[in-house]
């Protein structure tokens, strides 16, 4: 339970902070882009501040011996990089050159009383969707029973 | 056009690597967003420690979803947003974007700020490849294509 509710409370600041920094929005992401053009410099100062407060504090938190609400730290495994990792992230820019909202942005945006972060969002979500059924597929096709 | 924000957006960017801190200080968790909802679609694997996963994603989603009333509570409005771009636009630009996150295990949120803050070599390199490839895309969007 009081994992649920802290869950739910720092998604409150985690969309807060979405909404706050412009990140929810998508003419401020398209425009940080646009160097060419209506270049907004305001998303350099989101990941700056964010950067700072999150270096700063994994050293603080990662220095203890186990999370406050959970029995140890989850930290993804793998280190090396591969065609998976770096096309995937290629292809992630695309979509978020064409569209402007990333999957954090649009969860805050869906509350805005606005069709358009539903459209995103719903096609977000089938693909990722998709992937995993894919690759879940792929994944019990390659391990003979 | 949109307004240069450096304050309002340092203020955001902090409250984003503050709960990104929450998430692992209290949590034990990646503050991904894409991992979230990616944990939460099936194929499902059973069990009370996977039901308790999705718990707390689903709380963590729900709060994020919640959280222009706060803004509301403490400015009084609504934050405004302006989207420069068509549906059908927005349903493509959402398809490709489900696909990368899914093979590149992240976005900005679990990449650009949970693994660049712990200097992994993964996301660092994930991070600039997307950077790159956004900025790529908006100058052949706008000044290419859309001229």
């Amino acid at each position: 339970m009081i994992r649920t509710v802290s869950a739910f409370l720092i998604g409150l600041v985690f969309g807060a902070g979405l909404l706050l920094s412009g990140m929810a929005d998508p003419s401020k992401v398209l425009n940080f882009f646009d160097f060419a053009g209506s270049w907004d410099p305001s998303l350099a100062f989101v990941m700056g501040g964010a950067l700072l407060v999150a270096a700063i504090g994994y050293r603080l938190v990662l220095a203890r011996p186990a999370p406050v609400l959970a029995s140890s730290f989850s930290l993804p495994a793998l280190t090396t990089l591969d065609a998976r990792l770096l096309g995937g992230a290629a292809l992630f820019g695309i979509g978020w050159g064409i569209a402007g909202f990333c999957p954090g942005g649009v969860v805050p945006a869906l509350s805005l009383g606005r069709i358009e972060p539903f459209v995103f969002a719903a096609a977000l979500v089938t693909a990722i969707g998709a992937v995993r059924l894919f690759e879940a597929r792929r994944i019990r096709r390659l391990q003979p029973a | 056009m949109s307004e240069f924000t450096p304050l309002t957006s340092a203020l955001g960017g902090m409250l984003i690597g503050l709960s990104a801190v929450l998430t692992m200080g209290l949590l034990g968790r990646i503050a991904g967003i894409s991992g979230m909802i990616g944990g939460l679609l099936p194929p499902y694997s059973g069990g009370a420690a996977a039901a308790g996963e999705r718990g707390w994603r689903l709380a963590f989603l729900a709060g994020m979803i919640a959280s222009p009333l706060v803004l509301l509570v403490a400015t009084g409005s609504l934050p405004e947003i302006e989207v420069p771009v068509s549906l059908p636009m927005l349903a493509i630009g959402g398809l490709i974007a489900g696909v990368g996150v899914s093979y590149a295990n992240g976005c900005p949120s679990g990449h650009g700020v949970c693994g660049m803050a712990r200097f992994s070599v993964r996301s660092i390199a994930a991070t600039l490849t997307f950077m790159a490839t956004t900025a790529v895309t908006v100058f052949l969007v706008r000044h290419v294509f859309g001229a």
